[in-house]
C-alpha cells in the first residue's frame, strides 16, 4: 500500500517526535490585527476614493462659503454702477478707464448680474446660506428626532403606541405641501413676533425665510431619524448591558444618554449627513417658488432661480449657481453613502 | 383585508383632517384679511367682501362651514379669478397635471426598474458604473436646474422641442423627462441594492440547485423579491410628481394644477389656496392607501388584518 | 484508471476563493469516493471546507471562488470541466441540495406548490395536471397534512420543520442519484431534528439514493451515516466507516471531536472537553498540519510537515504524524527484536 512506504525515508528522526513547546505552537497562529469598530469604519472611509472626493469637495465649499468672503475685494450686495450683466472675465467701460489709468481692478471671474453684483462673491454668499440652511436644519432634526425616537423606543408599551401613531400621522401629511403654506403663511407672524420682541433680533437676523424653514423642517423632517432611533433603541434596550445599568440604578435618562444614544450614533452621523442634501434640496426648490432668503441674501437656489428668467441670454448666471448646487448636494449624498458603508457591518462579511 | 383597509382608511381620514387644520389655522395666520393688499379698496368694501365670504364669522364656525360645504362637493369659489369656483379651476387644471405626472411616473418606474437590474448585473462593470453617474446625479441636480438646461439646450439652442405648453406630443418631452428623472434615478438606486440583495439570499441559491437557467432566476426568483422597495416607495413618488409639478409646470407655462397653486398662493387667494391644498393632500393620501393595500398583492408575507 | 464503479469520485480537489485579501484555499487537496446507495457524513467546523467541496459538484461555488485543481466525477460527468449549461440539467435532477436554513431558502413571494412544481417544470415532461399530481405525492411522501390546501401556501405559513420537509420534498422531486444535505437540520428544534433525520433515512431506503451529510455535529451523523470524513482547515484528516470513526479514532481531531459530544448512555458524569482554539487562517494555511496549534499531542515535526496518509483499513486512513510515530516505533521495535 502506498501509504505504507518506508518512514524511514522522509529522513525522520526521533527529535521530531518530541512534544512541541506552547510557543511554537502560539508562533503559527496568525493573529490578525484586531481593530475597534471605528478605526476599522475609519480605515475604510478612507479607503473609499468616491466618500473622500466628496469629502474635499465640501471642505472646499466650507472655506469657499466661510473663509474666502473675508479677503474678497467686493461684497455681496455690493452694486457697482455700470457694471451691470458682464460676462465672466469682462470689464466694464468705467474700469477700463480706470485700468488704463493705472489702477487695479479685480476682476468678475464669473461675471456680474443685472445689478452689478459679482457673481463670485454672490456665489459664495449663497454657498454659506445653502450650507448653513442644510447643517442647521440637519441638526435640529437630529435634536428632535433623536429625542423623540429614544423616548419612544426605550420607554415602549402605549407610550410608543401613540408617539409612533403620531408619527404616522405626521409622516403621510405631503411635506412640501405643508411647507409651501408654512412659507407662505408664517412670514408675517414672525415679523409681528421678531418686531414686537426686539430680544429676538439674532433670530431675524437669519431672515424670516429662513426662520420659517427651520421651522418646518422641525415640524416634519425628523419623523424618519425618529422612527429609526427608535428602532435602534428597541433592538438595544434588550441588550444585557442596559440590564446591567439597571441592575447598578442608573437612572432611565442616564441609560439613555450613557448607554443607548453612544451604541446608536453611527446610523446618527449617517442619518443627519443625509439630511443636509435633502434640506438643501427643498431651500432650493422653494427658493425657486420665491419662497427662499430674500434679496440681497442669495442662496445657491435663489441665485440660479433669478437667473433662470434670462437664461437665454445671460447662461452664465445660471451655469455657476446649477454647477455648484449639484456638486453640493452630490458631494454629500456620496459622503453620506460612504459613511453608510463605512458602518455597515453587511458589507464587513462580503469583502 | 377587510379589518385593515378599514383601519387604514381611518388613519387616511386623519391625516386628511389634520391637514385641513393646519391649512385653515395658517391661512387665518395672516393678518388682515385677502383684500388687505389691495390698498386703495375702500374699509366699507372690505368689510362687505368679508361678510359675503363669511370672513367675519369665528375662525371655528368659518372652519366648519368651509368643511360642510366641501363634505358637499363644493369647494369654494376663488377670491381673486372672479366668477370661477375652486372645484371650476381644479378640475379644469388637474386632468392636465395627472396627464403629465402619470406618463412621467410610468416612465420614471419602467426605466428606474430595467436601470436598476442592467446595474445590479454588471456590478462593477461599465454599464454599472455608467448608470451609477446618471442617478447619483438624478437625486442630485434640482428639478428647476435640470428643466432650465434642457430647455436652454433643446428648446432655445437646438430649437428641437417646443419649450411651451402641452399642444403637441413632442412638447411632452422635456417636462416629462425633468419629472421623472429624479424618481428614475431613485428607483434605479433602489433597484440595483434590492437586486443585489435579492441575488444573494438562500432562495436563489436553492433556485440554482433545482437547475434554474440565468433568465428565470432573475426575472421571477429575483425581480419579484427586488421591486418590493420599489412599490414602497411608488408612494412618496406620488407626492413628488405633485410638488414636482410646481416647477415644471411653471417652468414649460403649462396650465395644469401645479402651476395654479403657486399662482394663488402668490396671490394670497385663501379659499383656493386651502381647496387645492386638501384636494392635492387627499389625492397623495389616498394613492398611499392604494399603494399599501396593494402591497399584499406581491408580498404575501404582509398580512393584513 | 478508474472504472465507473463510484457515484461519485473526487480527487485532490482544490478549491480557492480569490478575495482583495489573497486567495483563501477553501478545499485544499480533498480526495473521496461515494458509492450508490450509500451515505457519506462530512463533519467539521465551520470554515473546513466540508460545504465549499460539496458545492463544487453542482457548480454553485460562486465568484470569487473557484476549482483551481483536481478531478470531480459524478454519474459519468467532469464535473470540473462542465459548462454551466450542462450543470442546470444536472442540478436537481441527478444531484439535489438541502440546505442549512429553510426560513430562508423558500422563495417569500412564491407558492409551495409553484416552487415544488417548478422542479419537475424543469427536469420532466409532465403537464400540469400531473405535475399537481406528483406535488400532492411529494408533500404526502414527506409527510405535509392537506397536501391540496398546503401547495396554495407561502413559505411564511409554514414552521421550520414544515418548511425542510418542503425542501425534501422538492430535493426529491426528479429521484436525484445523490442527495447533498448541508446542515439540515442544525436551524431545528431538537425534537424536530429527530424527526427530519428519520424522515430522510426513511426515504433514502424508499428511493435508493446516496445522501451525502454535511454537518458540524458528530452525534447527527452516528445513527445515519455508513461513513465519515472529516474536515479541518480544507483538508480531509481521517475517514471510515462510522464505527471506525467512532470507536477507533486515529486523529487527534476527530478525537477532540469525540470527546466534545454528550453522550446519553454513559453513566458515568465526564466532562465534556471543548477543543480549545481557533481554526488556522486559510489564507496562510501553515506548513505543517493545520491542527497542530490547537493539538494536545503536537509534536515538533507537526509544525513543520503535513502528515501523509496511513491506511489502517481496508476501509480507513488518517493523515496524523502519531500514527506515524506509533509505526516508527513498532518497526524500531521489530528492529530491536532482531
Amino acid at each position: 500500500m502506498e501509504a505504507f512506504k518506508n518512514p524511514f525515508s522522509l529522513h525522520l528522526n526521533a527529535e521530531d517526535f518530541l512534544p512541541a513547546a506552547d510557543e511554537e505552537k502560539q508562533q503559527l497562529i496568525i493573529m490578525r490585527e484586531s481593530t475597534t469598530f471605528w478605526k476599522d469604519a475609519w480605515r475604510r472611509l478612507t479607503h473609499n476614493k468616491v466618500a473622500m472626493a466628496a469629502f474635499v469637495v465640501i471642505i472646499i465649499a466650507i472655506l469657499f462659503a466661510f473663509v474666502a468672503p473675508s479677503f474678497y475685494p467686493y461684497a455681496y450686495d455690493q452694486q457697482i454702477r455700470g457694471s451691470e450683466f458682464l460676462h465672466p472675465m469682462q470689464y466694464s467701460a468705467k474700469e477700463l478707464k480706470a485700468i488704463s489709468a493705472g489702477q487695479s481692478v479685480f476682476p468678475h471671474f464669473l461675471g456680474t448680474d443685472m445689478h452689478g453684483r459679482d457673481m463670485v462673491i454672490r456665489l459664495m454668499m449663497g454657498t454659506k446660506i445653502s450650507l448653513l440652511v442644510g447643517i442647521i436644519a440637519s441638526m435640529l432634526v437630529l435634536l428632535i428626532g433623536t429625542v423623540y425616537g429614544a423616548i419612544s423606543g426605550f420607554f415602549g408599551g402605549v407610550v410608543d403606541l401613540v408617539m409612533m401613531r403620531i408619527v404616522d400621522v405626521i409622516y403621510s401629511i405631503p411635506d412640501m405641501l405643508t411647507i409651501i403654506l408654512l412659507q407662505v403663511t408664517l412670514k408675517a407672524p414672525l415679523t409681528n413676533l421678531f418686531d414686537a420682541h426686539p430680544s429676538l433680533g439674532w433670530l431675524q437676523a437669519m431672515g424670516v425665510p429662513m426662520v420659517s424653514i427651520f421651522l418646518t423642517f422641525s415640524l416634519l423632517y425628523w419623523t424618519n431619524m425618529a422612527r429609526i432611533i427608535r428602532g435602534q433603541i428597541m433592538a438595544l434596550k434588550e441588550q444585557e448591558f442596559v440590564t446591567a445599568a439597571h441592575a447598578l440604578g442608573a437612572s432611565n435618562s442616564r441609560i439613555i444618554i450613557k448607554h443607548l444614544i453612544p451604541n446608536c450614533i453611527s446610523v446618527l452621523i449617517v442619518t443627519a449627513t443625509l439630511e443636509i442634501p435633502r434640506a438643501i434640496f427643498t431651500e432650493a426648490f422653494l427658493s425657486f417658488l420665491g419662497l427662499g432668503v430674500m434679496n440681497p441674501m442669495a442662496s445657491l437656489g435663489s441665485l440660479a432661480s433669478d437667473a433662470i428668467g434670462g437664461m437665454e441670454s445671460y447662461t452664465y448666471l445660471l451655469v455657476a449657481p446649477a454647477v455648484a448646487i449639484s456638486l453640493v448636494i452630490l458631494s454629500f449624498n456620496l459622503f453620506g453613502d460612504g459613511l453608510r458603508d463605512a458602518f455597515d457591518p453587511k458589507l464587513k462579511e462580503n469583502k | 383585508m377587510g379589518a385593515y383597509a378599514i383601519k387604514r382608511i381611518g388613519y387616511a381620514l386623519l391625516t386628511i383632517f389634520f391637514i385641513s387644520i393646519i391649512t385653515f389655522t395658517l391661512m387665518n395666520l395672516i393678518p388682515g384679511g385677502p383684500f388687505l393688499s389691495e390698498k386703495n379698496i375702500p374699509p366699507e368694501t372690505v368689510k362687505a367682501l368679508n361678510v359675503k365670504y363669511g370672513l367675519d364669522k369665528p375662525l371655528p364656525q368659518q372652519y366648519l362651514n368651509y368643511m360642510g360645504k366641501l363634505i358637499t362637493g363644493d369647494l369654494g369659489d376663488s377670491l381673486k379669478q372672479k366668477g370661477r369656483s375652486a372645484d371650476d379651476i381644479i378640475f379644469t387644471a388637474f386632468p392636465i397635471s395627472a396627464k403629465l405626472g402619470g406618463i412621467s411616473i410610468l416612465v420614471a418606474v419602467i426605466l428606474g426598474v430595467f436601470m436598476g437590474s442592467v446595474s445590479a448585473l454588471n456590478r462593477g462593470r461599465f454599464w454599472d458604473r455608467l448608470l451609477m453617474v446618471v442617478s447619483t446625479l438624478g437625486i442630485a441636480v434640482p428639478s428647476f436646474v435640470m428643466a432650465a438646461f434642457l430647455m436652454l439646450v433643446f428648446g432655445v439652442k437646438l430649437r428641437w422641442l417646443p419649450t411651451m405648453g402641452l399642444h403637441s406630443v413632442t412638447a411632452f418631452i422635456m417636462p416629462c423627462a425633468t419629472l421623472a428623472f429624479y424618481p428614475m434615478s431613485y428607483i434605479t438606486r433602489l433597484m440595483r441594492s434590492g437586486m443585489l440583495d435579492a441575488l444573494d439570499q438562500d432562495y436563489i441559491r436553492t433556485a440554482k440547485s433545482k437547475g434554474v437557467g440565468k433568465s428565470l432566476l432573475l426575472f421571477k426568483h429575483a425581480l419579484r423579491n427586488a421591486v418590493l422597495p420599489v412599490i414602497t416607495y411608488l408612494g412618496p413618488m406620488i407626492a413628488y410628481t405633485v410638488t414636482g409639478s410646481f416647477v415644471v409646470e411653471t417652468v414649460f407655462n403649462i396650465p395644469g394644477l401645479g402651476r395654479e397653486f403657486i399662482q394663488c398662493i402668490t396671490a394670497r387667494d385663501y379659499p383656493l389656496v386651502m381647496s387645492t391644498t386638501i384636494f392635492l393632500a387627499v389625492l397623495i393620501v389616498l394613492m398611499n392607501l392604494v399603494v399599501d393595500l396593494s402591497y399584499k398583492l406581491i408580498d404575501p408575507r404582509i398580512t393584513l388584518q | 484508471m478508474m472504472k465507473q464503479e463510484h457515484l461519485l469520485d473526487i480527487n485532490d480537489l482544490k478549491v480557492s476563493f480569490f478575495t482583495p485579501a489573497g486567495e483563501v484555499k477553501a478545499v485544499n487537496g480533498v480526495t473521496y469516493t461515494m458509492d450508490y446507495g450509500e451515505v457519506l457524513g462530512i463533519v467539521g467546523e465551520s470554515g473546513s471546507g466540508k460545504s465549499v467541496s460539496a458545492y463544487t459538484l453542482t457548480g454553485l461555488v460562486d465568484r470569487p471562488g473557484r476549482i483551481v485543481g483536481g478531478s470531480v466525477n459524478f454519474n459519468g460527468h467532469q464535473i470540473e470541466k462542465l459548462p454551466e449549461k450542462e450543470f442546470r440539467k444536472i442540478r436537481g435532477k441527478e444531484v439535489s441540495l438541502i440546505f442549512q436554513d429553510p426560513m430562508t431558502s423558500l422563495n417569500p413571494v412564491f407558492t409551495i406548490g409553484n416552487q415544488l412544481e417548478e422542479m419537475l417544470r424543469l427536469h420532466t415532461s409532465k403537464n400540469r395536471a400531473q405535475r399537481r399530481q406528483r406535488a400532492i405525492e411529494l408533500l404526502n411522501l414527506v409527510g405535509v397534512n392537506e397536501p391540496e390546501k398546503r401547495l396554495k401556501q407561502y413559505p411564511h405559513e409554514f414552521s421550520g420543520g414544515m418548511r425542510q420537509r418542503v425542501m425534501i420534498a422538492m430535493a426529491l422531486a426528479c429521484e436525484p442519484k445523490l442527495l447533498i444535505a448541508d446542515e439540515p437540520t442544525t436551524a431545528l428544534d431538537v425534537t424536530i431534528q429527530a424527526q427530519i433525520m428519520e424522515l430522510m433515512v426513511d426515504l433514502k431506503k424508499k428511493i435508493g439514493m446516496s445522501v451525502m451529510l454535511i454537518t458540524h455535529d458528530l452525534g447527527v451523523v452516528s445513527d445515519v451515516c455508513d461513513r465519515i470524513a472529516v474536515m479541518y482547515a480544507g483538508k480531509i484528516v481521517e475517514i471510515g466507516t462510522t464505527d471506525e470513526i467512532f470507536y477507533e479514532p486515529k486523529h487527534c481531531y476527530t478525537n477532540g471531536l469525540l470527546r466534545s459530544i454528550p453522550k446519553i448512555n454513559e453513566t458515568t458524569h465526564e466532562r465534556l472537553i471543548p477543543i480549545e482554539g481557533t481554526p488556522v487562517d486559510l489564507l496562510n494555511p501553515p506548513a505543517g498540519c493545520p491542527f497542530a496549534p490547537r493539538c494536545e499531542s503536537c509534536m515538533k515535526i507537526c509544525l513543520r510537515q503535513m502528515p501523509e496518509f496511513i491506511q489502517h483499513s481496508e476501509t480507513h486512513k488518517s493523515a496524523c504524524w502519531l500514527n506515524q510515530k506509533a509505526l516508527l516505533e513498532k518497526q524500531e521495535g521489530a528492529n530491536g527484536d532482531e
